[in-house]
Formats: structure tokens, sequence, C-alpha cells
């Protein structure tokens, strides 16, 4: 397959019963990239999912995911993607290879043994291939629906909030994996709520209430949601947040670490409602590039305005 | 402390999701309801009109009194003549008539000389109660029927009752036999729903759809092992009922394979229609449930089927169990062949064709 891109949808919506959960959504994800899916609980992330990989049927709207088209097509992309859904949904009741087993049957795959000692060996979850998957930790849990979703050699990968609930260390570990299987070509689309993930991602697309609200390079978001960032480091930052918070000129005020990261649209206006602390004993007050997470929390303070 | 107010609490939030379980809720007032009516309406322990034939040796006025007699008794509904041995034996074999009365020719010469002529009832005592109380009352029905005619004269004739593939009487008989279809009705149906179902509430379903797996394949890998488990139960009843209670096979094994096995399968089909419905595994059983009450009270299993009367029957033809109970106490206990039964097989199939067809139509290829 020679097509550029891995995911081409177009104007996708779905309706249940008068809620529109999706609404006119089209995205194109290049292949090989790893694509991040950013939006508050609620916002459609799974049900867009679902649809890429023909577990739901839009409404409207089409596309296709690998060159097939998801609405007529859903067989062939199940079998050439990998999907890994928001709650673990493995057999709780059989261990972690006789799930492996299963699935690569269900896929069909020849030499279904030496693929699951393959997968066991490369998740690294050999010395528990006979634990039942119920009494894994959640980490470990995650990992093993990852190598379960990716032993047939999926194209795409379509991840639904892989790392929920799931501790630091195993988030990396989870992440590691997900960088190599995008060095051998897979495409991944990963939904998350996690700002130090959503940076690992070379493109971002931010949806809320149905709707595509931002799509760019993770690098180029923070300059297209078009906020200006000062940065006030120092002792006794709580009077000062109280004070700009609400402010004129202040769009938004949040606390990093020991510095409040003070943003707003309009350049002069900010600066007029900094003004007062520059120079101040002990505080030191400098612009700074405004990063993703302000620009996330931009982002979904504005779209709870811009659809309530 | 008690406190007054956690326990409303509690209360109101029990009743809060007692209403939103809809099915649940249903079948609280439905299973009742059901009940009453068919307990009080369809079920009859003593049991009238049950269907009759004649065959007629003599002409006369005597023989004819004795079929008026039997007729306005209400026990018997004679549904017609016969005229052969064999015509006789097939439809007592194949249950359509529970009573065949044989009036012997010359039956009117021999009253009159006083010769005290035999009058024979062939009674199907298979199910020992619906042949009962007909069988019980018809001697004296015959004697009463002929006073007119012949005065105070000593018995004059003598009634001579053969209580066909059960003489001794034996509930024993009856119920095992049935207990085969209500036992398969309750365990496959409930199982393959329950196993279904499973799958949809811990979310497995989610990772099989995403699966290229196609419907009938799911279908027929998850219901293969519970033929499996059926067979087991019938090998289990079938020993235990001729070790046990001395419960005779008397027909044909192929006729009861074919029998058992579209059986089997319907309820199978019907567990899996019953998951492509229910949203939990609680809500499959009471599923289940709601059919195997009917099953069990019109199928002919523990009240005699000629009993009921006629929208029951009708509504226990629909069941299943009605026809595969008949198949099976035709074949063990009167020794049927395929050609008897041949009237429950092909019910059997039809109601598996529907059930499969709905089953397969209502399965989701997604979580639409």
């Amino acid at each position: 397959m020679s097509e550029a891109l891995a995911i081409d949808v177009q104007g996708l919506t779905k309706r249940f019963g008068d809620k529109t959960v999706v609404d006119d959504f089209s995205m194109q994800v290049p292949r090989g990239k790893i694509y991040g899916f950013l939006g508050p609980n609620g916002s459609g992330k799974t049900t867009t999912i679902r649809m890429m990989c023909g577990l739901l049927k839009p409404d409207a709207g089409g596309g296709t995911a690998l060159g097939h088209d998801i609405v007529h097509e859903s067989r062939e992309i199940k079998s050439r993607v990998g999907y890994m859904t928001q709650k673990f949904s493995l057999y709780g009741d059989l261990t972690v290879r006789e799930n492996l087993t299963f699935m690569a049957r269900l896929h069909a795959l020849k030499n279904t043994k030496s693929v699951v000692n393959a997968a066991l060996e490369e998740y690294a979850l050999a010395p528990r291939a006979n634990q039942l998957a119920d009494t894994l930790s959640g980490g470990w849990k995650q990992r093993l629906a990852l190598a379960a979703a990716s032993m047939h050699d999926p194209g795409l990968l379509l991840l639904d909030e892989p790392t929920a609930g799931v501790d630091p260390k195993a988030r990396r570990d989870f992440w590691d994996r997900i960088r190599v299987l995008a060095r051998k070509g897979v495409t991944v689309l990963v939904s998350t709520h996690y700002m130090d993930e959503a940076v690992q991602c070379d493109n971002i697309a931010f949806i809320a209430y149905g709707r595509k609200l931002i799509d760019a390079p993770s690098a180029d978001i923070p300059e297209r949601v078009g906020l200006i960032t000062w940065r006030i480091e120092g002792k006794g930052l709580q009077p000062i947040y109280d004070a700009l918070h609400g402010a004129d000129g202040v769009d938004q005020i949040a606390r990093f670490g020991s510095a409040l990261h003070v943003s707003g649209r309009d350049a002069d206006r900010l600066e007029r409602a900094i003004a007062p602390y520059r120079g101040q004993d002990g505080l030191i007050v400098e612009k700074a590039k405004t990063g993703l997470e302000e620009a996330f929390i931009w982002l979904m303070t504005g779209s709870e305005d811009n659809f309530q | 402390m008690t406190s007054f107010s956690r326990i409303l609490a509690i209360m109101g939030k029990e009743f809060i999701q007692m209403l939103r379980d809809r099915l649940t809720f249903g079948m609280m007032v439905g299973i009742p309801v059901m009940q009453l009516l068919l307990f009080g309406y369809a079920i009859n322990t003593d049991p009238r009109h049950l269907p009759t034939l004649v065959e007629m040796g003599d002409n006369g006025p005597a023989s004819r009194a004795i079929t008026q007699a039997m007729e306005t008794s209400e026990y018997f509904d004679l549904i017609g003549l016969t005229t052969s041995a064999e015509e006789t034996e097939s439809a007592l074999q194949s249950g359509d008539v529970l009573f065949v009365v044989t009036i012997p020719p010359n039956f009117e010469r021999d009253l009159l000389r006083g010769d005290r002529p035999q009058i024979l009832l062939d009674a199907d005592a298979s199910d020992p109660v619906a042949a009962g109380a007909g069988a019980g009352a018809f001697p004296t029905l015959v004697q009463e029927a002929l006073a007119p005619m012949l005065g105070e004269m000593h018995p004059p004739v003598e009634t001579v009752i053969h209580r066909r593939f059960n003489p001794a009487g034996r509930t024993a008989l009856n119920i095992v036999p049935g207990l085969l279809g209500v036992i398969l009705t309750m365990t496959m149906a409930m199982m393959t729903s329950m196993a279904l179902t499973r799958e949809a509430e811990r979310g497995t379903l989610e990772t099989l759809l995403a699966t290229p797996t196609r419907p009938h394949e799911v279908m027929i890998g998850k219901i293969t092992p519970y033929v499996f488990v059926g067979s087991i139960q019938v090998a289990i009843l079938l020993t235990g009922a001729r070790l046990l209670f001395g419960v005779p096979f008397l027909g044909s094994p192929l006729a009861f394979l074919a029998a058992v096995s579209l059986f089997i399968l319907v309820n199978l089909s019907l567990g899996f229609l019953f998951s492509t419905v229910a949203r939990s595994q609680m809500q499959a059983m009471q599923m289940t449930f709601f059919i195997f009450l009917p099953s069990i009270l019109l199928s002919g299993f523990m009240f005699p089927f000629a009993g009921m009367p006629a929208w029951a029957q009708t509504l226990g033809q629909a069941l299943p169990t009605t026809h595969f109970i008949h198949a099976v106490r035709s074949i063990m206990l009167k020794g049927a062949g395929f050609q008897d039964v041949i009237h429950d097989i092909w019910p059997l199939a039809v109601i598996f064709a529907v059930i499969a067809t709905l089953a397969m139509l209502r399965y989701r290829r997604t979580l639409d």
C-alpha cells in the first residue's frame, strides 16, 4: 500500500438519540506519524475512534483508513488495524498467553505459537505468561492489551486513552513502545489527557464537544492559539495570583511549580496588568514562550465557553 | 446509631435502580400475571374433551347409546371412526388420540342374548393423569347408557380397559422423559444467553468486534461447546431414567437423536437471541425464566396437554418444549419411529429456523 494517508475522513457525524456526539469531523493522518488526539472527557474521542475502525457507523460523512472505506470495508480495516479500548477488554479469566493466542487465532495468523512467543518476549510478558489477566496490575494490563493489538502487525494503531490510570513509570515504558512501533512505520493515533504525552506526538488534534478545534504539528500549537505569556517567579505568589485572576488583559493564569504563568491575547493590556509587579524585589518577571500546557488549558476553558 | 435518613436514602436509591432496569421491572409485573393466567385458566388437572376414536363393529341402538353417553360425559371427544387395528395403533402411538373404543361385531345381538359381550377401551396411559379420569368413568358410563334399554339386568357388558404404554400407571414414566425437555430448555437457553451477555458486560465484545471475526463464526464458536454440555445432560438423564426408574426406551434411537439434536439447537439459538436483547447477565437469566415457565406449564410436562383449552394449546404449540416432550414420550414409552414423530420434528425445525434467523438479524456487527 502506498497511500500517503493512514486516515482520511471527512464530515464524520454521529448522533445518539438527539445528542450529537461527533459533529462534522474531518482529519488526515499521514503514514508513520504519532498523532495525538486530545480533548476533555465526553468530547467524542472514543466515538470518533470507533467510527474509524468500523465499530460504529457514522450518521453522515465517511472516509478511509489504510485506504479502505470505513463504512463498507470494515472487515478489511479490522484485519489491518490494531485497536486498544479505553477499558481493559481482554479476558480476565484467561492467562496472558491464552489471551494472546486467542487474539492471534481471531486474526488467523500463521504460526500462532511463535507469534505469541515473540510478543511475550517483546513486551517482557514471558514471566507472566501463565498468570490470569485479571490479576495483572494496571500497567501490565495495558502492556498486554498493546501486545494483543499489535500482534498482527497492523499498519495503524488506534489507542484510546491507553495510559489512563497507569503509574508514571509504566506510562513512560508504554510510550517507549509506541515510539518503537512508530519507527517501524506504524501510524499511531492515540488519545490522551496527559500533557507530557501530548508533547511526544508529531501532530495534535484537539476535539471538544464533538468538534475539532485545532489540528496542527505539536510545535505550532502554542503559536496557533495566539497567547502571550509572562512568567512571574518568586515568593509570595498567592496574593499576586488572586490580584491578577480575572484582571483586565489577563485571560489565563496558572501555577507551574514556583512560578505563575500569566497569559493573554492582547499584548498591551497584558503588559499593563503585570506592570505593577515588574521590578519588585524578589520577583523575577519575564516574557516566556507560551507552552503546550498553557495552550491546552486555554483550549479546554475556551471550548466550554464556545459550546455551552 | 440507626439513622432513619440513611435507610431512606438506600431505599430511595434501590427504587430508582429498580425502575431504571425496565426489563427487570417488566418481569416483576409480567411473571405474576403470566402465572395467574396460566394456572387459573390453562391448567386443568381433571382434563376433559380428550380426543377419542371409535371402532364400530356394530351399529345398533346400543352402540349408539354408548357413544352418545361418552360425548355427553364430556370426558371424550369422539373425533372419528377407525376400521383397522393398524390405524388404531398408530393413532395412539403418535398421540393424536388418547382413547380408542372398540365395540365388537354382533355387540347388540350378544347383549340382548345376555352373553355379556366385551367392550374395549384402549387408553394412552403414558400420562396417567390424562387418561385416568376418562378411563375411571368409562364402566359406569356404559352401564348407565344401556340401563334404559335393558332395565335392571345384571352387568350386561364387560368393560375391558387397556392402559397402554404404562399399565401400572406410574407417573415416573411420564415425568422422566418430560424432564429431558425441561432441563434442556432451562440450561441450554440460559447458558448461551449468559455466556454471550457476559462478553458485552465485561467489554470483551468490543475486542471481538474489532477483529475481522464474522457473526456466524461467533455464533457457531460460542454455541458448539454447549452442544456437548447438552449431550452429557441427555446421557445422564437417560442412564438415570433406566437405572433408577426403569423407564423403557422402546422406539427408534435415530428418531430420538434427531429430536434431541434439533431441540438442543433450538434452545441454543434461543439463548443467542436473548443475548442480543439482554444488556446484562441478570436480564438474560430473567428472559430465560420467562420462557421456562410456560415451557413447564403449557408443554404437557406437568399437566395434560389435551386437557387445556384451545387457546392454551395453540400457545403451547408455539413452544419447542411441547413438541420435544411429545416426541420423546412417543419414542421412549410407545416405541414410536421416525414416521410417528415427524409431526413433532417439523415444527421444531420451523421454530429453529425462525429463531436462528431472528438471532442473526439482531446480532450486532457494530457497537451501535
